[in-house]
């Protein structure tokens, strides 16, 4: 949290990153995200807020995660490879990491109910651990579709002392229910908002990021540790909305000779009309209070993206990541719902490691990438597989 | 010239194209105009209205659903026969896919001077759009709510002194139930004030003719929105603007 990189991790003062991001939020819910704002910057540079964010990581989340090389990869690919072992994190993926840093924040300024939207339930989960913990009421919106997809987490959250309640307007999914979130603060200011990936208006996008960044702070001093240098050549993290990117990449952006990868989900292939390749498909649109990169129809209606894997079917992405693709920074690959269900397999089997269906896709990314001999990838496995453990023995 | 600065009380009404019907819009202005209906806001559905409640937000569904998109609201309204007053209502990501400099074209050929856009910020406004619009007749209606400073009220009133400002009456989503109170028609009187020549419309939450009185004594008119839509969706839009009369 002490380095700062600039420029795509820092937007202007209006919240823009180039030309994405900002605040393009109704009158209504300026006070909140103002009062957000402030408080941010008010206690987030503070020493004792890093003192008990750090301590929670590092006691209760189980940090620092090791960053493994794997052997059988590296023989694979014919050069160095490394895990960033997010799956190792308390609840299973790097989630928590941003739930612990919001609900410190949200405990500083006072607030007594958390709101979150959910997608797969990953981030449900994070935050009704994290409000268990901190003692504070928890409201999780969920698509009523998604509700059914996955099952499971929704009583894990409900286990966790948290109130789970169905998105039923619009598609019924992930961006529904990040509307319906977004509406109940508007009408229950007094809550805090937790949001779940580098997405929303300003200044969440910048906020996550940072609470992620941990992730490559980590990846320096453990690089220098095992290789003598702290920068690997590539970076490879899947991309939802791109938390865990934006915190995989963070300490890297002003390093050029460290590429930056972004993988997205193509579900049942680019051109199939069944994907959630975000940067391939997308176009400049505002959604869910910021600009970025969004799938959308002719006319402007949002659509509703596919892939197996329920952490990355998002129609946006967070708009660092939107700036940092136009500006060539980040590369993007895309990886079908077969190719991210084989490479979980063999992780699994070559490696004793179940990788979350969001990393598997980063995992397959290699076989899209142009690999030397002298590469050091670090591949960001943002969590494990036990939610995805149908999918797995189905598709055997 | 401001067209929305009137000797007397007025009454606004919101509604979405291409609903109930894709061809509703023009029978709906016409039967508004027929109702001495004041000035019409004609919402461009989306599929994320982040700030509007259930009704509103089945109002868009149905709509998108028609097959109602921006080219072909424009088309409806070049054939308009009605010569109510106009202004466009929508978020801001169609408007974008449409593209800006084509939206304030058809804006200023078909003489809509002021168009709300929710979701667009008063700075963002500024930095990236204020010239582009006005360099066409354009000029948008911003938001505030009760709770708005003074200085953003003055700011605001600025802002929109050849347009309106739209003081929602509560912080909350479209279509809830608002309390008209006589410390909230306070407040309002006050925001008025502070608007002073730019004038000052209220609107969410407003459902009879007496929540349009009320908010009347304290403003320049009341805007109507939930509340019609739901007498459109029961057939009944003719019976509710009797009551209002
Ligand atoms: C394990 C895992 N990885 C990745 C993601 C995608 O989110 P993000 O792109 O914000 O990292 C999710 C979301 O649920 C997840 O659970």
């Amino acid at each position: 949290m002490q380095l700062k990189a600039q420029p795509y991790t820092q937007p202007d003062d209006l919240g823009f990153y180039g030309e994405f991001g900002g605040a393009f939020i109704p009158e209504l819910l300026r006070p909140n995200v103002e009062e957000l704002d402030s408080a941010f910057r008010q206690y987030c540079s503070q020493d004792d807020f890093k003192l008990e964010f750090i301590c929670l990581l590092k006691d209760y989340v189980g940090r620092p995660t090791p960053l493994y090389h794997s052997k059988k990869l590296s023989k694979k690919y014919k050069c160095t490879v490394y895990l960033k072992r997010e799956d190792l994190n308390h609840t299973g993926a790097h989630k928590i990491n941003n739930a612990l840093g919001q609900i410190l924040l949200a405990k500083k300024m006072g607030k007594k109910t958390i709101i979150a939207e959910t997608g797969a339930g990953q981030h449900g989960v994070a935050t009704a651990t994290a409000c268990a913990l901190m003692d504070m009421e928890c409201v999780v919106f969920m698509g009523e579709i998604d509700m059914k997809r996955q099952a499971p987490n929704v009583k894990r959250m409900e286990f966790l002392g948290a109130t789970v309640i169905p998105a039923t307007s619009g598609s019924k999914t992930l961006k529904d229910a990040t509307n319906e979130a977004i509406r109940y603060w508007i009408n229950h200011p007094d809550a805090y908002y937790l949001i779940g990936s580098v997405v929303g208006p300003h200044p969440y996008p910048e906020m996550v990021a940072l609470f992620q960044s941990v992730i490559s702070q980590e990846m320096r001093s453990q690089l220098l540790e095992k290789t003598g240098s702290e920068f690997p050549t590539k970076v490879v993290a899947c991309v939802g909305g791109g938390s865990n990117a934006a915190g995989a990449f963070y300490h890297y952006y002003q390093e050029e000779s460290v590429e930056l990868i972004a993988v997205e989900a193509s579900g049942l292939g680019l051109k199939s009309g069944k994907s959630a390749a975000t940067s391939f498909l997308g176009s400049p649109g505002v959604l869910h209070g910021s600009m970025t990169l969004l799938m959308q129809g002719e006319f402007g209606q949002v659509t509703e993206p596919y892939s197996i894997s329920a952490g990355l079917d998002y129609p946006g992405i967070g708009p660092l990541h939107a700036h940092s693709i136009e500006e060539g920074r980040t590369k993007t690959v895309s990886v079908t719902d077969k190719e991210a269900l084989s490479a979980a397999k063999s992780l699994s089997q070559n490696e004793g490691i179940i990788p979350a269906l969001e990393s598997a896709h980063a995992l397959a990314a290699l076989q899209h990438i142009e690999i030397k001999s002298n590469d050091i990838i670090v591949i960001n496995l943002s969590g494990r597989g036990d939610k995805d453990m149908k999918h797995y023995i189905e598709s055997k | 010239m401001n067209v929305f600065k009137k000797d007397k009380k007025q009454i606004s009404i919101f509604v979405t194209a291409g609903y109930p019907k894709l061809d509703s819009l023009n029978e709906q202005l016409e039967l508004l105009e027929s109702n001495g209906i004041d000035f019409v806001e004609v919402g461009i559905p989306f599929s994320d209205p982040l700030a509007d409640g259930p009704t509103i937000q089945a109002t868009s569904e149905i709509a998108i659903n028609n097959g109602m998109n921006l080219p072909l609201l424009f088309e409806q309204l070049h054939d308009r026969k009605s010569t109510l007053t106009i202004v466009l209502m929508g978020y801001f990501n169609p408007i974008i896919s449409f593209g800006i400099d084509n939206f304030l074209n058809e804006c200023q050929l078909l003489g809509i001077s002021t168009v709300i856009l929710p979701d667009l910020s008063i700075e963002i406004y500024e930095r990236y759009y204020q010239a582009k619009f006005e360099s066409k007749g354009v000029f948008p209606s911003f938001l505030i709510t009760p709770e708005s400073s003074n200085e953003r009220i003055l700011k605001t009133a600025e802002l929109c002194k050849n347009s309106f400002v739209y003081l929602v009456s509560s912080n909350a989503t479209t279509g809830g139930q608002s309390n008209f109170s006589n410390d909230r028609l306070k407040r309002y009187a006050k925001i008025k004030e502070i608007c002073g020549n730019t004038p000052m419309f209220i609107g969410f939450g407003i459902q009879s003719s007496e929540d349009v009185e009320k908010v009347q004594s304290v403003s320049d008119g009341a805007i109507i929105g939930s509340a019609y839509l739901k007498a459109v969706g029961k057939g009944e839009e003719i019976e509710y603007l009797n009551e209002l009369r």
